[in-house]
């Protein structure tokens, strides 16, 4: 009996007997630890509404709230050699990448992706923290390569969301080439006149903040993201003292001279509407038929010309999500 | 006074006999030199079979050996007429680089090296290499001078690391570094690096984005030290071994991955038994490689240093 009480009936049981609850309607803020509703999450751009804090954005969802009705394309990323070291530790580097891909559903830790942002063209390259802890190998650099060539193909600026550890262990020594390789991905941006903007956000560490990260014509850091060279624990080792307060956080590195501006999520959108509208649009749109209305972010109708391939949006710029 | 690694000991022994025999040789007994040559030519063959077949861990303790020829013995010996200049222009003097004017083999240069340092006094003096934010940032504006005034920039790296310290975050070490790069493949003049020692990271890279990367025989050169590859990977600083093998961090191993261009091969038993050979093979090849980059022009210069590195990994290990 036995057998058929403790083993057989549960089992039965089990099938028939559906959850009712999915367990992910609660999420717990990692900073105040206070519970969040999925939807007031997704409301508010996954920034506890408690405490301010802002979480980490896998890259769609970072995507959808830059670019205008959240509508862009993304691009394929270029195909690498796989796991050029045959690097093994306690695990083959082959698992990890394969875990990492059906875990995110994306080949690497980045998307690309071309869209429009207040009227004006632009590419985006988004780092996913998800995949492997965002670390650049070469598909990364890849990436970033291609997003660069996009960008100065299609005259638009560049945007670059890292969001990582830094340089792929697991790809040695060509990862750390990643770092001249995007500098040259970002310099050919610059080159060709156009804006290079880099959105810091936590957390930004490593090669990846000691190559391309730190080379942007406008550094915006999102509020509290860590963003330094080396790990703090590396620090506490060498230097064998607790860090202050805050050190390596966004703020800090505003009051240390390398960031622009520190900007809410909420307003990031706007923000760099504004930039670009003044690095791309320099001429007075007065001059041009009609007056501009405040709070409209709108392309000039004619006389200047507009970047190729933009569309001037007639009426009021997208509405802030 | 000589130090051995671990992995040295039989052939410290035999040197130690041979030492003992020439003490006795001295007291008058002459027919001890027989015995002094076969002890010889005994300790030349385990030199060589040793340094043959260096594993990737013998190899990082070669590279880091102290009486390997630094920056500063490099500096000392190719280069004259050597004016070092000092400061950032912004926070401070970082002894880890040290960098300055000179003629070498007869032409005007801007060298660009990592020190070390040799003793407890000099390594903290150099910051044990370890350079901090001022020191790229001298580094940058070195290659502006360069630049400026049409000078070949020569850089020897050979660096654990960037420091990673708080005050080095405060100064922003990252943008410090990534800056460093940006002025290498900049140049409008040529740049070669040699991989003397230690290459370390970003720390290395930040100096060594070069037209031509030499790199001795028995230098490493990786993403990141295998002591600290192996605490985040295995989680076990003692898989130290491991991970040096796992990383390719060997010249061999860069030369067919195509990150360095050109391996110089070390006087046997590594660069710190015949400091002296090893330099002028440096040199060497050194003068070479900036006679061919001489002809280029500017913008060619340029476009194949960028060139090169955007093919950088395209063939991985087969190639």
């Amino acid at each position: 009996m036995n057998w058929l009480t403790n083993f057989v009936r549960p089992k039965i049981r089990a099938l028939y007997t559906r959850k009712d609850v999915p367990d992910n309607l609660w999420h717990k803020c990692p900073s105040c630890e206070a519970m969040i509703f999925h939807r007031d999450l997704e409301e508010h751009l996954h920034v506890c509404q408690h405490c301010g804090h802002h979480m980490r954005l896998d890259p769609p969802r970072r995507l959808a709230m830059l670019f205008d009705d959240g509508a862009y394309q993304t691009i394929e990323l270029p195909k690498v050699l796989v796991d050029p070291l045959k690097f093994r530790d306690t695990k083959r580097y082959t698992d990890r990448l394969k875990e990492a891909q059906s875990k995110t559903g994306r080949a690497d830790a980045i998307m690309v992706a071309h869209g429009s942002m207040g009227g004006l063209p632009v590419v985006v390259a988004a780092f996913d923290f998800g995949f492997m802890g965002g670390s650049m190998g070469m598909a990364v650099g890849e990436g970033l390569v291609a997003a660069a060539k996009l960008a100065v193909l299609q005259e638009a600026p560049l945007i670059v969301v890292p969001a990582s550890g830094g340089a792929r262990m697991q790809e040695g020594i060509l990862s750390l080439m990643q770092m001249p390789r995007t500098v040259i991905a970002v310099e050919q941006v610059k080159e060709a006149g156009l804006p290079y903007v880099v959105i810091l956000t936590d957390p930004t560490t490593g090669g990846v903040t000691a190559s391309f990260a730190m080379l942007g014509d406008v550094h915006i850091a999102e509020p509290g993201a860590q963003i330094g060279f080396a790990g703090q624990r590396v620090i506490e080792g060498t230097v064998r003292e607790t860090l202050p307060e805050g050190f390596q956080r966004s703020e800090y590195l505003f009051d240390h001279g390398m960031v622009d501006m520190v900007v809410h999520r909420k307003a990031l959108r706007t923000t760099l509407v504004r930039i670009l509208d003044l690095l791309r649009r320099p001429l007075p749109t007065a001059e041009i038929v009609r007056l501009p209305h405040r709070g409209e972010a709108d392309g000039p109708v004619a006389a200047v010309p507009a970047a190729e391939g933009s569309e001037t949006r007639a009426g009021a710029g997208a509405p802030e999500r | 006074m000589q130090t051995f690694l671990e992995f040295e000991k039989p052939i410290a022994e035999l040197e130690g006999k041979i030492e003992e025999l020439r003490h006795l040789t001295d007291a008058g007994d002459l027919n001890i030199a027989d015995e002094v040559g076969k002890l010889q030519a005994k300790v030349e063959k385990l030199l060589q079979t040793t340094y043959a077949k260096l594993t990737p861990a013998q190899k990082v303790q070669v590279a880091r050996h102290p009486n390997r020829p630094h920056a500063l013995n490099y500096i000392s010996a190719l280069v004259t007429d050597f004016t070092p200049l000092a400061g950032d222009r912004a926070f401070a003097e970082d002894g880890a680089i040290i960098g300055g004017l000179g003629r070498f083999r007869g032409r005007s240069v801007v060298v660009i090296g990592q020190e070390k340092g040799h003793d407890t006094e000099t390594r903290v003096k150099h910051n044990f290499g370890m350079a901090k934010p001022e020191g790229y940032r001298k580094a940058q504006r070195l290659m502006d001078l360069a630049a400026r005034f049409h000078l070949p920039v020569v850089t020897l790296v050979d660096t654990a690391g960037a420091y990673p310290g708080v005050g080095a975050e405060e100064r922003g070490q990252a943008e410090a570094i990534a800056r460093s790069i940006e002025r290498c493949l900049r140049l409008p003049v040529p740049i070669v690096s040699v991989v003397i020692g230690e290459g370390g990271s970003g720390g290395a890279i930040a100096v060594a984005a070069a037209d031509r990367v030499l790199m001795l025989e028995h230098a490493v050169y990786s993403v990141i030290s295998p002591e600290g590859c192996a605490s985040i990977l295995w989680r076990d600083p003692q898989m130290a071994q491991d991970a040096a093998v796992a990383l390719r961090m060997t010249a061999q191993d860069l030369k067919q991955l195509g990150v360095i261009d050109q391996i110089v091969s070390e006087p046997m038993g590594g660069a710190h038994r015949s400091p002296a050979d090893t330099m002028t093979a440096v040199a060497d090849r050194v003068q070479a490689a900036l006679d061919d980059l001489r002809a280029l022009d500017p913008a060619e210069l340029k476009a194949r240093r960028r060139q090169k590195f955007l093919d950088m990994g395209a063939h991985g290990l087969g190639a």
